[in-house]
């Protein structure tokens, strides 16, 4: 009977989710239903709350009110099921400490309390590696990779968690032309795998051609829906409050391309 | 110098001292290493700062003076001080840099008002508690020194066995967060290894100085090694280096203080590794430099 609610529970569920830095709302009665298999982008203008959503999913952040399901079921219970790729930014990349070392931590909860990381977690590791084009730099020092490479090494550390669900933040931020094809193949590769998988997004012009599901979030949900009905001109207005150019007129399946104006 | 060598393996006090300082570079190097690369450097002076009244305390409420008790009450002061600054940084606007300011400075001062109450009180059994100031190593017992290695010891256990979990916790707290480790109690794990590590040494080299003991032999280290486990265990070295040449050289002169001698000597340490470290060091970086220009200027004239 659990297995049956479990198949038939949203990868992610989010209802009346408020979040709130000191008195300012961040999120606003935000719900959220994340189907299965989905490849999703997360887009709004600079402090809509894109990063501290994916970081409440997580439990990363305090709620002041709402709720978070994963598979149903509270985060505590179902850890194991999600990988998260923050911020490359988020870290001293000048700590002491290997790729291959950064990769295996993405099994140190496998692994649990005091256990060390062994042979078999090596492999995965190095399999990993393998799948974002950086096998060659397992031995290396963190604090000689470019931009790209680290935001590859994050997303092979989320590969190793062999997690069902996948929550990124901003992975496309700044990489080389090399990196974005690697990261855009791996992310197709895990939605044939069946993985649900969510990204915060700032380039609007790129999120018909990725993705094909998206949310649209100003501390408010706007809208979420599959790409072709949810990023109309109309909807990013809204979304944009008016800073937004758009480049061509929408193409038949309704879907635009589209910049953000104003502060970006 | 073999006068030195043969003291530093018969003198009964010299060898004490040495032995001790070796324990307290060991341990505040090893520990230090973590407050270095989580940029918490200056945790180090709140706590051993924080740690004064504590010793007053134990002082005024067992009217005893064995370490142990002081030591005792020094460890839950600075412990106290540093979940003060955690629980500032945490639940109000302050930052990080000023909290550790202000407790430090109030710790500090309760602990030298209480100090300056305890000497002038009638009874003579108090004199020698502001050793605890600028540290008196020559006042080192053997059963002070199994005391600290003790302490030392179980803190470097602890460190070795969480070793994973405090990697986790140094590099991406955040990550380590979503892989459901209890991000905040490793914190505090880690605060109080280095609790530990600073108690350790505040009899010898005093809180005013403790500081430069945890940060010094960690950014020594860090010039040498992009490893982790090198890094600390260099750190460790370079602790025990400082701390068993600055036991040498006091013992050479009188009056020289060994305390300040240790953080002199690793400050020298520090100096070196600034310097000559491969790929880090200010003349490997030099050098490099004009390898390169010269190199460049080479091939500019041979172009044309």
């Amino acid at each position: 009977m659990l297995a049956t609610a479990t198949a038939t529970a949203h990868p992610i569920t989010v209802r009346d989710l408020t979040v709130a830095y000191h008195d300012r709302a961040v999120l606003w009665d935000v719900d959220l239903d994340v189907p299965r298999g989905v490849l999703m982008a997360i887009v709004g203008p600079n402090g809509a709350g894109k990063t501290t959503l994916i970081k409440a999913i997580l439990g990363l952040v305090p709620v002041v009110a709402g709720q978070v399901r994963i598979e149903g079921k509270p985060l505590a219970e179902v850890r194991r099921r999600v990988a998260y790729v923050p911020q490359r930014g988020s870290v001293d990349w000048d700590f002491p400490t290997s790729v291959l070392d950064v990769v295996m931590m993405g099994r140190y909860g496998a692994l649990g309390w005091i256990r060390r990381p062994g042979h078999r977690e090596r492999q995965a590791a190095l399999d990993a590696l393998e799948q974002v084009g950086m096998r060659d730099f397992a031995g290396r020092q963190i604090s000689q990779l470019s931009g790209g490479q680290q935001q590859r090494v994050f997303l092979a550390r989320a590969l190793v968690q062999d997690a069902a669900i996948y929550l990124m933040d901003e992975p496309f931020q700044g990489v080389d032309a090399t990196t974005e094809r690697t990261i855009v193949g791996l992310l197709r590769d895990l939605r044939s795998a069946g993985k649900t998988v969510v990204v915060v997004h700032h380039d609007l012009q790129t999120v018909p051609e990725y993705f094909d599901w998206v949310t649209l979030l100003n501390v408010r949900k706007i809208a979420s829906g599959p790409v072709e009905e949810v990023f109309t001109p109309e909807l990013l207005r809204r979304t944009y409050g008016g800073h937004i150019a758009f480049l061509g007129q929408p193409d038949q399946d309704g879907t635009v391309a589209a910049v953000a104006g104003g502060e970006e | 110098m073999p006068d030195l060598l043969h003291d530093l393996f018969f003198d009964y006090t010299l060898r004490t001292v040495a032995l001790g300082a070796a324990i307290l570079g060991i341990v505040s190097g090893t520990l230090g290493s973590y407050a270095v690369l989580r940029r918490q450097s200056l945790l180090g002076d709140a706590i051993s700062h924080a740690a004064l009244p504590g010793i007053a305390l134990a002082f005024l409420l067992t009217g005893s003076k064995a370490p142990l008790v002081l030591v005792l009450g020094a460890a839950v002061a600075g412990w106290l001080g540093t979940l003060l600054v955690m629980g500032a940084v945490r639940t109000t606007r302050v930052k990080f840099d000023s909290a550790l300011g202000i407790i430090l400075s109030v710790f500090f001062g309760i602990g030298l008002v209480l100090l300056t109450f305890i000497q002038k009180r009638e009874d003579a059994t108090q004199a020698g508690l502001d050793k605890f100031l600028f540290g008196q190593a020559a006042t080192i017992l053997a059963q002070d020194v199994v005391t600290m290695a003790a302490l030392g010891g179980v803190a470097l256990l602890l460190m070795l066995l969480f070793w994973k979990e405090l990697k986790l916790l140094s590099f991406d707290p955040e990550f380590g967060s979503t892989l459901g480790f209890p991000i905040r109690a490793l914190d505090i794990l880690l605060t109080t290894l280095l609790v530990i590590a600073i108690v350790v040494g505040l009899q010898m080299v005093g809180v005013v100085l403790m500081s430069a003991l945890v940060v010094a032999p960690a950014v020594a280290a860090r010039q040498w090694t992009d490893r982790l486990g090198l890094m600390i265990a260099l750190a460790g070295g370079f602790g025990a280096l400082a701390g068993v040449s600055g036991a040498v050289i006091s013992s050479t002169a009188a009056r020289l203080p060994t305390g300040p001698l240790i953080v002199l000597c690793a400050s020298a340490l520090v100096l070196i590794s600034l310097c000559f470290a491969p790929n880090r060091g200010i003349v490997w970086n030099a050098l490099r430099q004009r390898r390169n220009r010269r190199r460049l200027h080479v091939e500019g004239e041979v172009i044309p």
